[in-house]
């Protein structure tokens, strides 16, 4: 019950969220953690629930978000209709995916995941005529206002916290972490393994192939390395599952808001602080440094990937007994 | 024709037959058990029953039904539980949700599920432990967890690997007790066991192998008097002196 009504004042206060903070830049953030949250909560089934982990994240993303742009610009049909058609799209890509790959098992399926996200931006990058390449698409935005985007990402967000929630209360669920646990038990108790690690594939296909129709929309331009690309897709998508908590439902959001507010703070040199400095102090030094520490936003994943499985194994979410334990320890000490 | 029936089979690793033409048939509601030393073949035999491992050659058919060829899990939905020598419980999940998981097999029902994972956990006197990680569990425990997860899948013919070794004396006689539990609740039972005090009091019948060969097959006390079998266990001197 007392769950329940956190959820709901959540909810509330996201839902006012763009009408209080009228800041275009801060509603631009919370669509992408909005995003983030289903991307994450995509591998979290997958790889967190299923324990099949999800090297390429941005094979799902990647064909979402260039189903929408081609849908515009091969048969002149609204971006909008990306949006579930680039989920359908990911769960045809899932599908001989999972079929073929999950002969395979542990390091050696997420290796195959990350080959597909390889060879789909090669694909993209190289296949000129339908992709234009590295050139890129550009769709037109439909909206001035971020607010509609908003509300449509906060959907999706909703829906895939719902869709995960749903699922692993139901028989499905209970499969998945069988799975997860001991693939050979779980046959012999009668599971079809194969059948239920492509069920969870496609599932969180979908969530992420959704995301990716999303992202074209908003952002109104594609092409294949912001797309397909390793590291701010593929590894973000793991990072935002790992720090928020593998396995947990609201895991993949606790790590959305974490990992989008680190990227920023990297991207803008600590919020714009680091090139004021240089700018103010004319230290030649201070401008060089905002400048890698903007570039470096990919060796902060690294640290923090170290920091979390050292002191939080179980991300943030898995382990929130311990940090609450760690913080009224702390309280009495200072008291 | 037998109620289950193994028709000559055989497993090679290479160049090794683990299992070398196997027959036997096992009557329904009997304990039928599988003994002989260290590496003779006798989990290798499970193996390739449940469709772990493929056969190499050979048939089995349970209930008239050929069920060699199918996976893993049809064999299971066909009424084929077993248990494994080296326990795999679901280590992150509760008691409870490991047996719901294999309860699910039967029903799509979350609530029928739930039902029957708790009356298979009270029938496997696991009740006290319900909430507690399968990791937490001590080993007698995760054998009758083992059990109670096949159990919950509704099998009429269970094999049972090992499920007493590393027990003590009190836990043998409750493991024992279970063992008999399951046969009169109309299970038919084929175990794998290396304790002579389990094998020799419930069995009705046994099958002795060496090398993956057939060396020995009929009661308790016929088994246990037996040269080959003497001599597998003990060595020529000790068959001599019998």
């Amino acid at each position: 019950m007392k769950r329940s009504f956190g959820t709901l004042l959540l909810l509330a206060v996201l839902l006012v969220f763009p009408w209080v903070l009228k800041d275009a830049y801060y509603q631009h953030l919370m669509i992408l953690v909005l995003m983030w949250v289903a991307i994450g909560s995509g591998w979290n089934l997958i790889s967190g629930y299923t324990g099949q982990v999800l090297f390429g994240a941005a094979s799902f993303f990647g064909i979402g978000a260039y189903t929408a742009a081609l849908l515009l610009h091969k048969l002149e049909i609204s971006a909008w209709w990306g949006l579930p058609l680039g989920g359908v799209a990911a769960v045809l890509l899932a599908f001989p995916f999972g079929w073929i790959c999950f002969r395979l098992r542990g390091p050696y399926f997420a290796l195959a995941t990350l080959a597909l996200n390889e060879i789909l931006r090669n694909i993209a990058t190289v296949w000129e005529s339908l992709t234009e390449g590295m050139v890129g698409l550009l769709v037109m935005q439909t909206f001035v206002s971020k607010i509609p985007y908003y509300y449509i990402a906060l959907g999706l967000a909703v829906l895939s916290i719902v869709l995960v929630d749903v699922v692993m209360k139901s028989r499905w669920g209970y499969y998945f972490v069988s799975i997860r646990e001991d693939q050979d038990a779980a046959e012999s108790l009668g599971i079809d393994t194969r059948y239920f690690k492509m069920v969870s594939l496609c599932l969180s296909a979908l969530l992420i192939g959704l995301a990716g129709g999303l992202y074209t929309n908003y952002m109104g331009f594609i092409d294949p390395k912001v797309v397909f690309s390793l590291h701010d897709i593929s590894i973000m998508a793991i990072l935002v599952g790992i720090v928020g908590g593998v396995g947990t439902v609201y895991g993949p959001a606790i790590g959305a808001f974490i990992m989008v507010a680190v990227q920023e703070v990297f991207r803008t040199g600590g919020f714009g602080l680091l090139p004021a400095l240089g700018k103010t102090t004319g230290w030649p030094f201070m401008t060089t440094l905002s400048k890698y520490v903007s570039e470096a936003h990919v060796l902060s994943f690294g640290i923090l990937v170290i920091a979390v499985i050292l002191y939080l194994p179980n991300g943030i979410v898995g382990d929130w007994s311990s940090i609450r334990r760690a913080l009224i320890f702390w309280r009495r000490k200072a008291a | 024709m037998a109620y289950f029936e193994v028709k000559g089979i055989t497993k090679f690793f290479g160049g090794l037959a683990a299992v070398n033409d196997v027959n036997f048939q096992v009557e329904q509601g009997e304990i039928y058990g599988l003994i002989g030393p260290n590496g003779s073949g006798k989990t290798t035999i499970f193996n390739c029953i449940n469709a772990y491992f493929p056969l190499t050659k050979g048939e089995i058919y349970f209930e008239g039904k050929k069920i060699s060829g199918l996976k893993t899990h049809q064999i299971c939905k066909r009424g084929v539980g077993r248990t494994f020598q080296v326990v795999k419980p679901l280590k992150r999940m509760t008691v409870l949700d490991n047996v719901i998981a294999s309860a699910f097999l039967h029903t799509r029902i979350k609530s029928e599920a739930v039902d029957l994972a708790e009356k298979t956990i009270e029938f496997c006197e696991l009740t006290q432990y319900k909430d507690k990680l399968a990791k937490s569990l001590p080993i007698a425990s995760r054998k009758r967890l083992e059990i109670a997860r096949a159990l919950a899948t509704k099998p009429k013919l269970l094999l049972l690997d090992e499920t007493a070794a590393g027990l003590n004396p009190s836990e043998l006689d409750e493991a024992i007790a279970l063992i008999k539990k399951m046969r009169d609740s109309g299970i038919t039972i084929i175990i794998v066991e290396h304790i002579m005090k389990v094998i020799m009091t419930i069995s009705n019948r046994i099958l002795a192998i060496n090398h993956g060969m057939v060396i020995a097959e009929g009661s308790p006390t016929e088994v246990a008097g037996n040269h080959e079998v003497i001599t597998a266990y003990l060595g020529e001197d000790y068959s001599a002196q019998s």
